[in-house]
């Protein structure tokens, strides 16, 4: 891990180079349906306190109960990210006071985590890959929420979140760029979503992020670190780490020395700045819940659930190089969303996959951001695609004609066979009336004719002239074979 | 292991407890002699022993997945010294 520092990623200091050091932990809401330890409803929003149970509010006497369904996501998580299962696992008590932690504690896992060390291999741009260590991975209890802005003097707590299950994924300072840093959380959301263990809704704060940062010069031991608390969207993790690493160089340069201490980004004023008020009560005496036994299960049910895992990613774009003869690059664009991944096996069964690819890629996904739509909601279906890839397959249709097609399948809607015929997209092969719009051209433009015998390049305004002429219906290698006859060049 | 005043001071202030400087010393000197205790027990060889977790050797309980509770709003707030439209309501608090 602490291999020699790329000079790609260093970053240009007053006094010379910088290497930026990162390690993260990810908040990954648990996809369940009631809560950790309580019976009540993880639905996101609805009313005040309407999805609180008493033990959710810790009133005096209740008692928590562990719900199996996120023990078995977390477990399902562990496996997805190649960790150790640790088949006993213990509960402990965070302790802190906030208004919206109404226990006084949150109930988390410190010293033994159901989940140990794992690793995350992650693509970083076309031809770059890093593997990143996991530390842990451990069920906690989310805090309720508090909002300020409703009353002059008083703050408003709602407790519907209170008690909801999270996973906290801890990685390893692997990181060595904002650019790592958002390919890897791009990777984790990507498995996690494959793994059907969290919704990765980061809007909806289902999945946050804090950030350790920290500089050093190249080859030197690790600086002292700051952690910038819960960033909620992929592009701000990347401002985050830029902004704070800047700071921390500036302060260096200067002779200064970094304090460790827990900060917050403003994506706004573009900056970070100190949570002062939480550094002194960071003393969260830890110990055992005393509520709750021992979490305990045994291997025959791991290997049950390893048995019963979707194709992950990873596995999922080696297949699709393997079997379509994909470049890992468009394998890497398909496999992101399994739903994307889904929508293209569609389309490429029983075709040629590298065109398959091609138009999913290039003219839907291209197609489908410009109105900003996702895959759930694309107007043309895999099979339609599958048809006009067909078309263009069994030279009906030329490749002009078939980017056409696409436009009215996509705004109207209809059977691209049919379309094709009862509009008369049809590629004309026949050489006769090719042959007899050729002769037109030529004979309208001597003087082209003559520069083209000059220049041989000039073919390609003939074969325009065509194309348009015949409605773009010509056969393209038909056009161009006729057309050197005539003209004469090779 | 013992502690002093500024000790006593801390974890009182981290368990949100007021505590007068005038109660400090008693108080110094109970927390002390739990320490004292402490000690005692920690001659005990417990090398190779797993800690007792329950005086009965049972698995924890897990619950099936699925929403058995809540929808009690009124009830969550009903002790609550204030509250608007099912809100809690404290003294402000914004880091």
């Amino acid at each position: 891990m602490n291999a020699h520092a790329k000079p790609s990623k260093l970053i240009k200091g007053a006094t010379g180079d910088w290497e930026v050091v990162i390690g993260m932990e990810i908040h990954a809401q648990v996809t369940s349906e009631a809560k950790l330890f309580s019976g009540a409803s993880t639905a996101f929003g609805g009313e005040a306190n309407d999805h609180v149970s008493f033990v959710d509010a810790a009133m005096p006497g209740m008692l928590p109960v562990i719900n199996e369904e996120c023990v078995r996501q977390a477990i399902r998580t562990g496996l997805g990210l190649n960790a150790q299962i640790n088949l006993t696992s213990v509960f402990d008590r965070k302790n802190y006071f906030y208004p919206d932690l109404p226990q006084g504690y949150q109930i988390s896992q410190y010293k033994s985590p159901i989940v140990g060390e794992g690793e995350v291999v992650v693509d970083v741009g076309p031809d770059e890959q890093i593997t990143v260590g996991i530390e842990r991975l451990h069920l906690e209890q989310d805090a309720g929420k508090s909002l300020h802005d409703q009353h002059p003097t008083m703050s408003f707590v709602d407790l519907n979140r209170s008690g909801v299950a999270l996973m906290e994924i801890v990685s390893r300072p692997d990181l060595r760029s904002s650019e790592e840093a958002k390919a890897y959380v791009t990777k984790l959301r990507t498995i996690l979503r494959y793994l059907g263990t969290c919704d990765g809704d980061m809007e909806k704060g289902s999945l946050r992020a804090d950030v350790n940062v920290s500089v050093r010069r190249p080859g030197e031991p690790f600086g002292t670190r700051c952690e910038i608390k819960n960033v909620n969207s992929i592009r701000f993790i990347g401002q985050a780490i830029e902004v704070e690493a800047r700071r921390q160089i500036g302060i260096l340069e200067d002779g200064g020395r970094i304090d460790q201490e827990t900060r917050l980004f403003d994506p706004g004023k573009g900056e970070t700045r100190s949570m002062r008020s939480k550094e002194e009560a960071h003393d969260y005496r830890y110990f055992p819940d005393p509520d709750l036994l021992p979490l305990t299960f045994d291997q025959a049910y791991v290997d049950a659930l390893a048995a019963g895992l979707p194709e992950l990613p990873d596995a999922k774009k080696a297949r699709f190089i393997a079997t379509y003869g994909l470049s890992p690059y468009d394998a890497g664009v398909l496999v992101a969303e399994r739903s994307s991944a889904d929508f293209f096996e569609t389309v490429a069964r029983g075709r040629d996959g590298k065109a398959a690819a091609n138009w999913v890629i290039n003219e839907l996904f291209g197609r489908l951001n410009k109105q900003g739509l996702g895959i759930e909601r694309s107007p043309v279906s895999a099979d339609q695609l599958g048809a006009i890839v067909d078309l263009i397959g069994d030279g009906t249709i030329s490749g002009k004609i078939a980017k056409d097609l696409f436009e009215i399948v996509w705004t109207e809607g209809g059977d691209p066979r049919r379309l094709v015929e009862e509009r008369g997209l049809k590629q004309v092969t026949d050489t006769g009336a090719i042959e007899k719009a050729v002769d037109e051209i030529v004979a309208a433009n001597p003087d082209k004719v003559a520069q083209a015998r000059e220049k041989p390049t000039m073919l390609g305004w003939f074969v325009g002239q065509v194309m348009k002429s015949t409605g773009g219906k010509a056969n393209p290698q038909a056009v161009n074979a006729l057309l050197k006859a005539k003209l004469g060049i090779e | 292991m013992s502690v002093d005043e500024k000790t006593v001071k801390r974890i009182a202030h981290l368990a949100r407890i007021a505590v007068t400087d005038a109660e400090v010393p008693h108080l110094q000197s109970e927390i002390n002699a739990i320490l004292a205790f402490v000690e005692t027990l920690e001659k005990v060889d417990v090398e190779g022993i797993e800690p007792m977790t329950s005086v009965v050797p049972m698995a924890m309980k897990k619950r099936q997945d699925g929403v058995t509770d809540g929808g009690i709003a009124d009830a969550i707030v009903a002790n609550a010294p204030l509250s608007e439209d099912h809100y809690f309501m404290v003294p402000k608090v914004v880091e």
